[in-house]
């Protein structure tokens, strides 16, 4: 699957798209492909604090359990409920439904530092 | 061959009413009614339903369940970092000796001096192997040692006025390791892997900091690879006031070859379950004994079996000891067989076993070099990783289905999926305790599977189809988790 030209990338494999004054945040298809099928995923409380570098989360799969890191910092302001129920929207659709959080940047210029796509995709 | 189709019911639903394996006699004292004696906020609502069965019939349950056992009695086990060594059976002779399978931790100490003088042994014989000043036997698994061990660095660094709590783990760690810091109270801070696979030291010394407790290293590592630098690692450490731990679950490849306590290690824990030969996994409880350099010794769970004038006792006189980790002192089963295993080899039987050990490994790994992926070029110490990458690849057979045909053909499959920076991961130990016969036969099963993988696929996504339960869908018992049986109404 190509990877979306609208957003930002990490090496771990976390994507970041800017969506009015929010950014929404999920893990690339080629993660979920390497994890295969994802049974759990846990995510922070609305209203938690992230940080660059730190992780807010994990993902779990019958391989293994991977944390998800952020990017930027930020508050929380949504989750993905519908993953709670169905942790398989990640492998099936990462880009778009499998969506994890919803954050409030406290600083857009961090995402000019997160990878272009073009950097992702050489980087896998 | 047709397959043997034997249902095995839970025993709840082999339930008869009325059925029975004892006859009780008669009550011959009044009869007490349950909720006089119990509060009742404390008894169940309803009564609880207990499968009633006779003891033909609950034998018969049990037999057959044990029949469908893989274990490493029946089958080769290459299980990687697990150790499914050959458990010789004179361990169990050792242990069913009616003076240790009689004798009870409430005792006077008088009356069970034999128990305590095998521990004091032991904890001797464990002392000289790690090269370390004292021995604790009371963690009763790995983890568990992993845990006390870090419970004593941290009392250490307490006692010294410092609050350290931050740990260095490398990423080819096993998963235990940063569980057993995280119960701790530490923090965990990952040190990368140079492309060799080995403890990457410019990443080590850009992570550590004043307030690093300790770096945990497995050394031969999850890769099956020696680190070398384990002196120099130890001296960045110490350096810094850190200390060196040393997870023992890799003990098989080195011991009686190299003393962890002449490498610069503070403190380790030994799986006797693997190592030395006692039942476990499926199979038995294990036992993690830690050992530590003098300056740690104080901190160390009490009692301690020592002996003083002639006699063993228990010193509880430890003030700075970190306390009691469980109850009593320790997997004392487990403690008689891995002695005994180590006093039947003696000294140079145990520098055979880590001889032996590492040889059947790369004997295997370069038998299996041909038809898979080796990330980590040979020489390996006593296991070794293959990569399933080329058959996943050109074929679409995964590690995971690989696994499951070896079942197939009556072998246990090795670890799969780990160590976590190898994808399509085959983590196989084939341990000192098998012929050249059987590893052949391994490898020549194995070289099968890559073929076939080649010419019919399908073998391998439907295996494994000589069990009684054929490939299970992981995904929908994680997701779905079923796992309380009810009664129908």
């Amino acid at each position: 699957m190509p990877v979306p030209q609208d957003r930002k990338y990490l090496k771990t494999h976390e994507w970041f798209k800017p969506e009015g004054d929010l950014v929404v945040v999920g893990i690339t298809d080629h993660a979920a492909q390497e994890l295969t099928d994802i049974t759990f995923v846990q995510m922070p409380k609305v209203g938690t604090k992230i940080s660059a570098g730190q992780s807010f989360g994990e993902v779990e799969s019958v391989k293994a359990t991977s944390e998800i890191y952020s990017g930027i910092d930020g508050e929380v302001v949504e989750i993905n409920e519908e993953l709670s129920s169905n942790p398989g929207l990640i492998n099936s659709d990462a880009f778009n439904a499998g969506w994890i959080i919803k954050v409030r940047p406290s600083d857009t210029s961090q995402l000019e530092k997160l990878l272009s796509p073009g950097d992702y995709e050489n980087f896998i | 061959m047709e397959k043997i189709d034997h249902d095995i019911k839970l025993l709840f639903e082999q339930s008869v009413e009325g059925q029975s394996g004892v006859n009780l006699p008669q009550c011959d004292v009044p009869e007490a009614s349950v909720s006089e004696a119990i509060p009742s906020a404390l008894l169940a609502a309803t009564p609880v339903r207990l499968p009633e069965m006779c003891e033909r019939e609950v034998t018969r349950h049990f037999t057959r369940l044990s029949e469908r056992m893989m274990s490493v009695d029946a089958n080769f086990y290459p299980l990687g970092s697990c150790t499914m060594k050959y458990n010789p059976k004179i361990n169990e002779w050792a242990a069913d000796l009616p003076g240790f399978t009689a004798g009870h931790p409430y005792q006077d100490v008088q009356d069970i001096q034999g128990s305590m003088e095998l521990m004091y042994r032991l904890r001797q014989l464990l002392e000289e192997i790690a090269g370390l000043s004292e021995v604790s036997l009371h963690p009763a698994a790995g983890a568990h040692g992993e845990l006390t061990a870090m419970m004593v660095v941290r009392a250490y660094f307490r006692d010294r006025g410092e609050n350290r709590d931050e740990v260095l783990i490398p990423d080819t760690a096993h998963g235990t390791n940063p569980a057993s810091c995280a119960l701790c109270g530490e923090r965990v801070t990952i040190v990368k892997s140079t492309p060799e696979g080995l403890v990457d030291l410019d990443d080590l010394a850009a992570k550590i900091t004043d307030n690093t407790a300790a770096m945990m290293i497995t050394n031969p590592n999850t890769l099956g690879l020696f680190d070398k630098s384990i002196k120099k690692i130890a001296d960045i450490l110490h350096q810094r006031g850190a200390q060196l731990y040393l997870d023992g679950a890799n003990m098989n490849a080195i011991m009686g070859q190299v003393r962890p306590g002449d490498c610069g290690v503070d403190v380790m824990h030994y799986n006797l379950h693997k190592t030395f030969s006692t039942p476990h996994g499926c199979g038995g409880p294990g036992a993690g004994p830690i050992a530590v350099a003098e300056h740690l010794a104080p901190f160390l769970p009490a009692p301690q079996v020592d002996f003083v004038d002639g006699k063993y006792v228990w010193d509880f006189n430890r003030p700075k000891s970190i306390g009691k980790v469980r109850t009593f002192y320790g997997q004392f089963g487990v403690m008689v067989r891995a002695y005994t295993y180590i006093r039947a080899l003696g000294h140079s039987g145990i520098k055979n076993v880590s001889d032996k050990a590492v040889l059947a490994a790369n004997y295997l790994g370069k038998k299996l070099e041909p038809f898979y992926t080796l990330p980590y070029p040979l020489p390996c110490m006593h296991e070794f990783v293959i990569s399933a990458e080329k058959q996943k690849d050109d074929h679409g057979i995964r590690a995971l289905d690989i696994a499951k045909q070896l079942i197939d053909y009556g072998i246990h499959p090795p670890t799969i999926y780990f160590p976590l920076i190898v994808s399509e991961c085959m983590m196989i130990e084939p341990t000192e305790t098998e012929t050249l016969e059987t590893l052949d036969r391994f490898a020549a099963i194995m070289q099968r599977i890559a073929e076939q993988a080649r010419t019919n696929p399908e073998l391998a996504h439907q295996a494994p189809v000589t069990t009684p339960v054929s490939r299970v869908d992981e995904v929908k018992a994680a997701r779905e988790p079923n796992l309380r049986w009810r009664y129908k109404e």
